[in-house]
């Protein structure tokens, strides 16, 4: 079982590689077949692989394949000489293993809902081929051995998530949604390759194992200075994955996609993997407690900005973009404060959780014929009962409510972040609050959705159906995952014994002491106790505002006046992204002409002049640097273009002329220089 | 003298049966009607499978046939197997591509079958006579090739220049051997290499001749500054027969090149690797520059090939320097890998300009990776390949060739080469941005690639990730390879 | 009788040689180019005769034979692209080919 983990990956690339040469030439039930089989026998293959992991007394199983990129010996930083070869390898161990099982099983789940939420849609065989595509360069990013292939994995992922999120290439948003992703995570990617250049300058390997040891021996000190870039540039990768502050805006534009790839891609697998890979490099940020401060600020913060935007929001869709956000924020405090396998749990419940929402949320759109603005929904508790009930497990579960399995996970990180080595106060009153934020839009969305009365448009409202089956028991399924899923982790204060982090373990056991500040079992109840609460009040303010009384709404959208303004424009960021980076070019001119008018009106205040001084400085750095660079390429293009007018004439004699003048010239050289 | 033996004939039995079939083709053609001429195509890649098979039925056993004339050994089997493979792709391309623009005529097959007849006899022979004759049977079958397309003047006009220039150089390389049959007394490449050995055996003549016979190879080959004539004779050939021209014979021409550049590298002394040096650094750079200004596919692909010439003379360069076999497995590797992401791109682009090949500008492919995904992604594996990104077979070939050349101590050239093909990835992005990032209706055509033509892709394709991911079995091949008999 | 020295052969053959290469340069015509083409190899011809004839052996003169043979093909070949050729464009003029260029 264990020698053959390289099927798992496998299969979904022979099911790509079907899609690709085959899938225009035969059936619908051939491609669905070949497309959701193949991922299902991988699915069974990583739970049998689980099981032979858990019969290994170690829980650790690692397979070289074969010598990938044998580079020979070079110098490291340090002086010694190092010897890099890279290995295509797999590494199964209760990280990998939970990973493994998450993707191929929610995967397949997705799977099997994609072929009725596809059905009608073209292209069939192509989403089919670029989500077996994604599978395969996930399962390679999570089951690899090494930094350099799970790149290579994440790259992959990269660009399946670019094609499918484009996938209605002919509708012009997608195409641009499809373009923004691939932009920005560009700049995470960038940076995660560096951080891997400076792991193989320092460790002279990109192993994890061997990475994790060096890093484990104690060899070096904490707030060792490389050390800590590299995880600073490692966490930007994850940044841009994970769309986190301040990389986070190709998410909500990503909902372009297909639902079932923004349930697959953008909530439950890819967009987790910067967690996975922040825990899978835990031994280089123990030693990095600067870097973890980041990653822990940077989760909280991103926690709850997104959770304020996604309480104004109006797609259904970008509600839980931006709560997917949210919760990814969740994920990366636990990591920051050293609570790995708490990360992972939550990672684990909210690919159920999200995964669930947004393919009832695609049964609902699929329901509505395509609409996806909730202003036109409501009333559709008794039309689409089953997606009804699974939405309501799955919002109950985020918000959490005990005993679902967001109850647990999230309550292990709000445990964490207060009482953990590197837990702080504020921290855990972001998450705090989040939690209760959480609470309130998810049920907004419910009530909003499925509440109240109907505003759905007349020409909508008599097609309204209830999902095909392979959909309803894809939601079912996972309904009953959200339930469940907390009990493997269920904490020692409500009598349970925690499996999954001790099965964790062995992976974060760092030398480093991670032992928990010293709080009575009662404290943390206590906390327990506060964040029910929250939800709970999350859910009544949602009841009575959306429910009892709808028209206070508009009332308190008013009332908060400006501020709605802005989180109904998610803070402006898009707006500010395009000024600051993307119309400048555009706006030479403009600048150029409003700077003449500033001159003339000037103003004599500080603030003034030093707005001038900058608009001046970029002015000339546009005009200067910028338009010079075009110029001189401009200028070189035009300069090359000469000899080669005058050396590739088309004319048969002058190129005769040359291989003469060649020759005489080789061969003076040669009988001179001899 | 010696009687023609049965070890003999099995040493050149591929060139055999691919000769023989090529006649058979000929002598069916007044047989076959008009629209079904892609009997006869089918036909060509019978003879070239089987060809191939010939190894397996008849194990070869290494060794000299034919009274040293040829030389049986895995140098040679390495390049065979690569023609074939090359003309196998470029018969899958070319089938669907005659019949759209009304060229089918079965003269086509049967030369692109003596053609590789001719390359595997260069790459085989240890003889400069056999060399002469493979050269000329090549390129006598290609000249006619380029001008394929009868009715078209872009098509005369690359076939006439092919013809001149060839024939010029081939004059060139022919009056190079006369002056080295003439000082040595003998055309064999062993005995050559023996007398050429011996103290004093090196004079002026000795040395222009030799740079005579380089003349004739480099043109082949297309190095700088005899590279001239490539990027006309490229643009103007018809698609599916440039995809072959730009590898099969520039790879034999290597095979020659290394059989008497490595042959002879100790005697010959330093100053015939500083030709190889210059070619190099000349050859890439002027092949990546000029790429840069192209506005045409076929024309920007051309100078591209001019490039990566360059690279491969690194190979060999580093291979003269070093003495060991990295440079020649590396040249190797190089040589094989191109074939496949060059042959592919060409194919591709052969579908993609529409009958009569119109649609061959860049501007005409934009927009494509919305129009047609499919091609458009695999025109993008084939692009990324050429700029030698990892995973892919072009990154391995240039890491062998850097690491190769690293390892004799060429630092400049290496770095002269890195540089370069950190030029060359512009003009290759630059399509790969033009068909998905650039708003606009393509031109290019949009029609569903035929199966033949699919099969082909798919074959290179699957060669480019296998040797981009798994490199280790070929590098291996290679190297056992790299030692020519003689 | 004194046999020649192949040294006179050899400045015969660079003669011819030199005067093939003038002609592919100068000549406008494309069949004389093709001419001045033949020059050559028949200065390579001559060459091989002359080494052969002084080594005493006969490898030269049959290669030179495969080198006459080649000619042919080639000059049959040459031909048949320029028919192709004045089909289009109604020339035989070297500088007037000159569609593909840069």
């Amino acid at each position: 079982m264990l020698e053959r983990i390289w099927l798992i990956p496998l299969l979904p690339a022979l099911g790509a590689a079907f899609q690709f040469f085959f899938g225009r030439k035969v059936k619908k039930s051939v491609v669905s077949l070949v497309s959701v089989g193949l991922p299902g026998v991988s699915f069974a293959w990583a739970i049998g692989c689980f099981f032979a992991l858990l019969g290994r007394p170690e829980h650790l199983f690692t397979k070289v394949l074969y010598d990938w990129w044998p580079v020979g010996a070079f110098h490291l930083s340090s002086g010694a000489m190092g010897n890099l070869n890279v290995h295509v390898g797999f590494l199964l161990d209760p990280l990998s293993a939970v990973m493994m099982l998450v993707v191929t099983g929610v995967g397949f789940i997705i799977h099997v809902y994609s072929i009725g939420y596809m059905a009608h849609e073209g292209g069939y065989y192509r989403f089919f081929g670029y989500m077996n595509l994604f599978m395969f360069s996930m399962l390679v990013l999570v089951l690899s051995d090494n930094f350099l292939m799970m790149f290579v994995g994440w790259e992959g992922v990269g660009l399946c998530s670019y094609l499918l999120i484009g996938f209605f290439f002919h509708r012009r948003s997608a195409s641009d949604a499809g373009k923004k992703a691939f932009v920005v995570n560009r700049i995470g990617d960038a940076a995660f390759l560096l951080g891997m250049m400076l792991i193989v300058v320092t460790f002279g390997t990109v192993n994890f194992q061997a990475v994790t040891e060096a890093a484990r021996s104690g060899h070096y000190p904490i707030l060792d200075p490389t050390i800590t870039a590299i995880c600073i540039l490692l966490f930007i990768g994850a940044i841009g994955k994970s769309a986190q502050i301040p990389l986070y805006v190709w998410l909500p534009d990503a909902m372009e996609g297909p639902t079932p790839v923004s349930a697959l891609i953008h909530a439950a697998t890819m967009v987790t993997a910067g967690v996975y890979m922040v825990s899978r490099a835990n031994a280089l940020f123990m030693l990095a407690p600067a870097a973890m401060a980041l990653v822990a600020g940077i989760g909280a913060a991103t926690a709850f900005f997104a959770a304020t935007i996604a309480i104004t929001q109006n797609d259904i869709k970008r509600v839980l973009a931006y709560s997917t956000i949210s919760q990814l924020g969740y994920m990366f405090t636990a990591c920051g404060v050293g609570a790995f396998a708490a990360g992972i749990f939550h990672l684990m419940s909210h690919a159920f959780f999200k995964a669930l929402l947004f393919l009832a949320a695609g049964s609902v759109i699929h329901a509505l014929s395509g609409e996806q603005d909730m202003r036109k929904m409501g009333g559709l508790r008794e039309k689409i009962p089953v997606t009804y009930w699974t939405y309501l497990i799955a919002a109950l579960a985020i918000s959490g409510i005990p005993p679902l399995s967001g109850f647990v996970s999230k309550d292990e990180i709000l445990w964490q972040s207060y009482a953990g080595p590197h837990g702080h106060l504020v921290l855990w009153v972001a998450g705090w609050v989040t939690a209760g934020l959480t609470a309130l839009y998810m049920f907004r969305q419910i009530y909003m959705t499925f509440h109240g009365t109907s505003r759905v448009e007349p020409e909508v409202e008599h097609h309204i159906h209830e999902s095909p089956r392979s959909m309803l028991a894809a939601l079912v399924t996972l309904a009953g995952l959200s339930v469940i899923g907390g009990f493997i982790g269920w904490p020692d204060l409500l009598g349970g014994s925690d499996r999954l982090g001790h099965f964790l373990d062995p992976v974060f056991e760092n030398p480093v002491p991670v032992a928990l500040k010293n709080y009575s079992a009662g404290r943390e109840f206590d906390l327990m106790f506060l964040s029910v609460l929250i939800a709970c009040t999350g859910i009544y303010v949602a009841y009575r505002i959306y429910v009892r009384r709808p028209e206070v709404a508009d009332r308190v959208a008013k009332s908060f006046g400006p501020g709605y303004e802005i989180l109904l424009n998610k803070y402006y960021v898009d707006e500010l992204y395009d000024a600051l980076f993307v119309n400048r070019v555009k706006n030479i001119g403009n600048a150029a002409s409003g700077f003449d008018q500033y001159v003339v009106d000037g103003g004599v205040n500080g603030v003034g002049w030093t707005t001038r001084l900058t608009a001046n400085l970029s002015r000339l750095w546009d005009l200067y640097v910028i338009d010079g660079a075009v110029n001189v390429a401009a200028f070189f293009t035009k300069l090359m273009s000469y000899p080669a007018r005058v050396i590739q004439t088309g004319l048969v004699q002058s190129y005769a002329w040359l291989i003469v003048l060649g020759v005489l010239i080789f061969m003076g050289y040669y009988l001179v220089h001899f | 003298m010696t009687t023609v033996s049965i070890p003999d004939v099995m040493r050149i039995l591929p060139e055999l049966i691919l000769a023989g079939f090529a006649i058979l083709v000929m002598l069916f053609e007044p047989f076959v009607p008009a629209g079904r001429k892609r009997v006869l195509g089918w036909i060509a890649l019978l003879g070239v499978l089987v060809a191939g098979m010939a190894f397996t039925w008849a194990p070869p056993n290494a060794g000299m046939a034919f009274s040293g004339s040829i030389a049986a050994d895995g140098f040679s089997y390495f390049f065979i197997f690569l023609f074939l493979t090359i003309a196998a792709l470029a018969l899958l391309g070319s089938i669907n591509y005659l019949e759209r623009d009304n060229i089918h005529h079965a003269e086509y097959y049967a030369l692109i079958l003596f053609s590789t007849v001719g390359m595997c006899f260069m790459a085989a022979s240890a003889e400069l006579i056999m060399i002469f004759l493979g050269l000329e049977i090549s390129s006598l079958s290609t000249y006619v090739l380029a001008g394929f397309r009868r009715h078209d003047p872009r098509s005369n006009e690359s076939a006439m220049k092919y013809f001149l220039l060839g024939s010029f150089a081939t004059a060139f390389f022919l009056y190079g051997i006369a002056f080295v049959y003439g000082l040595t007394g003998t055309t064999n490449l062993v005995d050559l290499a023996a007398d050429l050995a011996q103290p004093g055996k090196w004079s002026t003549l000795t040395r222009a001749a030799l740079i005579l016979m380089f003349v004739g190879l480099a043109f082949k080959v297309s190095t700088v500054p005899f590279q001239i004539w490539t990027p006309d004779v490229y643009q103007g050939a018809p698609a599916p027969v440039t995809a072959f021209l730009s590898t099969g014979p520039k790879a034999a021409a290597f095979a020659v090149l290394v059989r008497i550049f490595l042959g002879l590298a100790g005697p010959s002394g330093p100053a015939a690797f500083w030709v190889i040096w210059i070619s190099a650094a000349l050859t890439m750079t002027v092949g990546n520059f000029a790429a840069l200004l192209q506005k045409n596919v076929k024309r920007m692909l051309a100078y591209s090939a001019i490039a990566h010439a360059g690279y491969v003379l690194v190979g060999l360069a580093a291979a003269m320097a070093s003495g060991s076999t990295e440079g020649a497995s590396a040249v190797l590797f190089y040589l094989a890998a191109y074939a496949f992401m060059n042959v592919g791109a060409f194919l591709l682009i052969a579908h993609l300009a529409g009958p009569g090949e119109g649609r061959t500008e860049i501007s005409d492919f934009t927009g494509l990776g919305r129009a047609a995904p499919g091609a458009a992604a695999c025109l993008t594996v084939f692009m990324l390949s050429l700029s030698g990104i990892p995973s892919t077979a072009g990154f391995f070939a240039k890491f062998y060739v850097f690491r190769a050349s690293v390892h004799a101590g060429l630092i400049g050239l290496t770095i002269i080469a890195v540089l370069n093909s950190v030029v060359s990835v512009y003009y290759y992005l630059n399509l790969v941005v033009t068909m998905y990032m650039r708003e606009g209706e393509p031109q290019a055509a949009r029609t569903p690639m035929p199966l033949p033509l699919y099969s082909a892709i798919a074959a290179s394709l699957f060669a480019i990730f296998y040797l981009g991911l798994y490199p280790n079995h070929f590098l291996l091949l290679s190297t056992l390879s790299s030692k020519p008999l003689p | 009788m004194m046999p020649i020295p192949p040294t006179w052969c050899v400045y015969l053959g660079t003669g011819l040689f030199t005067i093939g290469v003038i002609g592919v340069l100068t000549r406008r015509n494309v069949i004389i180019i093709l001419m001045s083409i033949e020059l050559i190899l028949n200065a390579v011809n001559i060459n091989l005769v002359a080494f052969s004839r002084y080594f005493g052996e006969v490898d030269g003169q049959i290669f030179a034979i495969f080198v006459i043979t080649d000619a042919a093909a080639e000059a049959a070949v040459g031909l048949g692209l320029l028919i192709a050729l004045f089909r289009n464009k109604e020339t035989v003029n070297a500088d007037e080919i000159d569609l593909l260029k840069w």
